[in-house]
């Protein structure tokens, strides 16, 4: 059943192309229609699957039985887990775009072809499957980003497109290789798991695979397409983008490149671990200086991917676990945070400068929107309550055991985050009007800035409180009850995909 | 010797209905049709041409022959009859995309000429024997040359008929002489006796030199750089269903019989190219003209802002991936090469088509004439994104699975010290290279706001009809590959190098 949410998913794409031009109502209509039905899907699958380390097939059929390549769909706690979110993610995304008028026909039909890659690259389990998926999501992306976009959207496009290209050409690489290598029989993941590659190639071929998947889960330093790509993206893709792209990378990472070479794991482990650290820290502290109030949320992900990298590496039950939780709970509150900035304030008030924002009194103006960030805010600072304290506390621990200093890094990169989200918060929704500005830089800033009309700003609408509403429950219910998930992800870990992890000590 | 030449007529059946079909539209387009609109004669000449790549596609699925006669002077195996089936298929969307054009009134010899140039390809395709391969060879160039001046109004096509046939025929001489070598060698015409004749402990200096002669020839053919120079003039200046054909039909019988000279008659001259393992041989001359071809190709394409220049450059680019198939050497390269090269030419038939439907509405085809094409034309458009995207390599589209199985051979040639991986490297590194002018295209098609609105009435419903066939051919291929594969392995189980 949970193969129809990406059936639907491009069934939802068919019926928008058919649709007339023009007509942006049916168009949302469709969309969201089809998002609840992914998330129902999504839901229901998520009910009715059994904690445990079971692999359970969805779909197996010879797709080309001459290379031995399976249309093979299936689930495990990690992947239900991550369905889930895409469900969750889609449909708040169609809801924040609801206000979209200009060719929204094409919007919406990229949208959801975006939205039917990430759960197919969520559900496959033949790695050549995988990648079809994986590679079909970096067009809609595009598209997105250039025709609906703002800030240089031209740039931020190209520049997302071809490194997730280039992403997925190093992946492509230690791929073919390793299907080769492993005899040219088979291309499923639980095969390929099993086979002993020889050392010298794992050395190679694990850090092409893991680097490629990484860039687009926005491993430093090869994370700088995110904060263009975040900043140009109309607010529905950057939630995408932030909220379920960038985990297609890390759960490449996780499904692909370290079940397939665990020895060449144990090699580029600690380099790995400490790019991701450094992606903590820097990213925080970039973001504690960014003047565009999207650049801050945009270089804030590159910050938290760092702990689901971090995570990673450490190799323990506990952190590898959190590393999960972490996709979930980054997935939403980033999602959150952008549905604030790009549709809540910048459509609104049209500038996204904090300079600018600082005078205008947010918070009186449009206070729904000062509440919810305050929420994600907080979520995001990872307060306890929120799913994001659960996340990062585990990847904490877990790399206190296993790299006790990398933790220590990673936690002062939590204390610059605090830093940056509040400084933002405070900036964007409660500063104090005309205060705290020179007299020269008065003159110059007149010009630019509006006067505070609060009653000017188009009230916050239905749908945008729905879609807050909802992310914000979810967060808090993660937050609250996080067995909720860690019970699904856990045993996971058992499957036979993690064998050789496991017989090394490590899991 | 007796001779069974009811026999022969038989196996030759299909090519004989081309020339017949050639000879009809000739004569029917003088006696009746002069008359007649242009437009007309078009449809018409076009539609008897389809009707004959269909009659000779259909003879080939019922009459399923299996023979070599003449000293391997006409093969008919699957195989063959598999690409001379695609050739027909790319022939008869050639002709339904000609009747876009109007370009020319010699209606009926453009189709004559069209069919003849598939009738030369069927031969290459189906003969194992350098002088039948040399004559069929010929034959379509010839055409293919005519085909590129057909636009008499325009300069720009006379200059690029010139420059083709220039090259063109420097690189056949050399050819002629690497085969005269050849035969003086080995004292054999056919390809599997010369294999034999040759097979020595080291590769004879004068072999070597033959094989890089005969390569100039074939290397031309297929686009490969540095043979490369008439391409990008010719496409541009060409009409634009002649282009289409050469960038097709031409290369899938070219690449065939390049793969079929180099696998079957300088088996044991393959020498190696593998990482730090050089041996002299053809293998390694091919691995340096795919990467040539892999580097410039892309790397020019760049620059480009004239759509068939951007595909031009492309095609050398392709010309790299599927000279990789040729490298793996064996039945699983020969197997990957057909696949890469007969569904890069539906793709590229495809956008050559919608290049052609602009430019009779823009006079030109260049990039900024592609500009707002999704709200005039939302079909084709959406046509050209799945061709572009295709060539880019994309998934779920057949250029995607095209590369991929080429790659897996030419890793698969050498699994023991994945000695061509370098070359594989180099080809999706190049690949990433690539995307960035294909979605320049695209860019221009769905990015660039337009003035107009309106949807354009312009272009018939048959090749609009076509091109949408096209597109979803190349999707369905892309999604579904087993089954244009497991033909192509049938037929290859036959095939012993």
């Amino acid at each position: 059943m949970l193969a129809w949410t990406i059936y639907i998913s491009f069934l939802g794409v068919a019926v928008l192309m058919c649709l007339p031009r023009g007509n942006a109502r049916a168009a949302r209509i469709v969309a969201l229609t089809t998002a609840l039905g992914g998330l129902a899907l999504a839901i229901g699958g998520f009910l009715a699957h059994k904690p445990g380390a079971d692999i359970a097939t969805i779909a197996k059929l010879p797709w080309i039985p001459s290379l031995g390549i399976e249309y093979h769909l299936a689930t495990d706690g990690i992947s239900i887990v991550l369905v889930l979110l895409t469900g969750l993610a889609a449909v708040a995304g169609v809801l924040f775009s609801w206000n979209i008028e200009h060719r929204a026909k094409e919007f919406f039909a990229f949208y959801l072809a975006l939205i039917g890659g990430v759960y197919g690259v969520f559900l496959s389990f033949d790695v050549f499957l995988l990648f079809v998926f994986y590679e079909l999501a970096i067009i809609p992306k595009y598209f997105l980003i250039a025709i609906w976009g703002s800030t240089n959207r031209e740039f931020g496009a190209m520049k997302l497109a071809l490194y997730s290209f280039v992403g997925s050409a190093m992946v492509l690489i230690g791929l073919v290789a390793a299907f080769v290598v492993a005899g040219g029989h088979s291309m499923n993941l639980i095969t390929l798991a099993k086979f002993p590659f020889p050392e010298s190639f794992q050395t190679w071929a694990f850090p092409l695979v893991f680097v490629g998947f990484a860039i687009l889960a926005g491993l430093w330093p090869f994370h700088t397409w995110a904060p263009t790509g975040h900043v140009a993206a109309p607010t529905a893709a950057s939630m995408l983008l932030a909220g379920v792209v960038m985990k297609l990378g890390a759960y490449g990472c996780l499904r692909v490149a370290m079940t397939l070479f665990p020895a060449g794991l144990l090699v580029w482990r600690d380099a790995i671990a400490w790019l991701a650290v450094i992606g903590i820290v820097y990213g925080a502290m970039v973001a504690l200086v960014q003047k565009d109030f999207k650049f801050v949320i945009g270089y804030s992900s590159v910050s938290h991917m760092g702990f689901v990298l971090l995570g990673l590496m450490t190799l323990n039950e506990v952190g590898l676990s959190g590393a999960v939780l972490q996709m979930f709970s980054h997935g939403i509150i980033a999602g959150l945070l952008f549905a604030v900035v790009g549709r809540m304030v910048y459509d609104r008030a049209h500038t996204r400068d904090l300079a600018i924002l600082e005078g205008m009194g947010l918070a009186k103006a449009i206070p729904f929107a000062a509440v919810t960030f305050v929420i994600a805010a907080v979520a995001s600072m990872g307060l306890p309550g929120f799913s994001g304290f659960v996340a990062e506390l585990q990847v904490l621990i877990g790399a206190w055991r296993a790299m006790p200093t990398l933790a220590v890094i990673a936690g002062v990169g939590i204390i610059i985050g605090v830093a940056f989200t509040l400084r933002t918060l405070v900036k964007a929704f409660f500063g104090d009007e005309a205060a705290d500005v020179s007299p020269r830089q008065n003159e110059s800033a007149a010009v630019l800035r509006p006067q505070p009309h609060h009653e000017e700003l188009e009230p916050i609408s239905v749908s945008e409180r729905f879609g807050a509403v909802m992310l914000i429950a979810v967060t808090l219910v993660v937050g609250l009850y996080p067995r909720v998930l860690l019970d699904v992800i856990v045993p996971a870990f058992g499957s036979p995909l993690y064998d050789a992890l496991r017989k090394g000590g490590w899991l | 010797m007796s001779f069974d030449y009811l026999q022969l007529l038989k196996l030759c059946a299909p090519e004989t209905i081309m020339v017949v079909t050639a000879l009809v539209v000739l004569f029917l387009d003088l006696a009746w049709l002069r008359t007649e609109p242009n437009r007309t004669r078009m449809t018409l000449a076009a539609m008897f041409t389809a009707a004959g790549c269909i009659a000779a596609f259909m003879w080939m699925l019922v009459v399923p022959e299996k023979a070599s006669l003449l000293n391997g002077m006409l093969v008919v195996d699957p195989l063959t009859q598999l690409v001379k089936q695609s050739l027909l298929v790319l022939t008869l969307f050639t002709a339904l995309l000609s009747i876009e054009t109007t370009f020319t009134d010699h209606v009926g010899e453009f189709f004559a000429l069209l069919l003849l140039a598939t009738v030369g390809m069927m031969f290459l395709v189906s003969s194992e024997e350098l002088l039948m391969i040399f004559v069929s060879l010929e034959l379509t160039s010839l055409s293919l040359y005519i085909l590129t001046a057909f636009n008499k109004h325009n300069a720009k096509s006379a200059e690029a008929a010139l420059k083709y046939f220039l090259f063109g025929g420097m690189a056949a001489a050399v050819t002629l002489f690497g085969m005269s070598l050849i035969y003086g060698l080995s004292g054999a015409t056919n390809l599997r006796a010369i294999a034999t004749a040759l097979t020595g402990p080291t590769p004879d200096p004068l072999l070597l030199a033959a094989i890089v002669m005969t390569v100039i020839g074939f290397g031309f053919k297929v686009a490969a750089v540095p043979f490369h120079l008439w391409a990008p003039d010719a496409y541009e200046g060409a009409p634009t269903p002649s282009a289409a054909f050469i960038a097709s039909g031409s290369k899938v019988a070219s690449f065939f019989i390049l793969a079929k000279v180099m696998m079957l008659g300088f088996a044991g001259a393959e020498g190696s190219g593998a990482w730090k393992a050089y041996v002299p041989g053809w293998v390694p001359l091919l691995a340096v003209i795919a990467s040539l071809s892999l580097v410039l190709g892309n790397l020019a394409a760049l620059a480009q802002t004239n759509v068939k220049r951007l595909l031009a450059y492309s095609a050398i680019a392709h010309a790299g991936y599927a000279l990789l198939g040729v490298i793996a050497n064996g039945p699983l390269g020969l197997g990957a090469l057909v696949f890469y090269v007969v569904t890069y030419a539906l793709t590229v038939v495809g956008a050559f088509a919608v290049v052609a439907m602009v430019e009779t509405e823009k006079g030109q085809g260049n990039l900024s004439d592609f500009v707002g094409l999704s709200r005039r034309e939302p079909v084709l458009s959406l046509c050209m994104m799945v061709f572009i995207l295709s060539l880019a390599g994309i998934p779920p589209l057949a250029g995607f699975f095209g590369k991929f199985y080429v790659f897996v051979a030419a890793v698969k040639a050498d699994v023991k010290n994945l000695g061509y991986l370098w070359l594989v490297i180099l080809a999706i590194a190049m690949s990433a290279v690539s995307l960035y002018y294909y979605l320049q295209v695209l860019k221009r098609i769905y990015v660039f706001p337009s003035e107009e609105g309106a949807v354009s009435q312009k272009g018939s419903l048959i090749g609009k009809t076509a091109v949408v066939v096209l597109a979803l051919a190349v999707l369905a291929l892309g999604c579904f590959p087993g089954w244009l594969l497991e033909r192509i392995l049938s037929g290859l189980a036959v095939f012993k190098p």
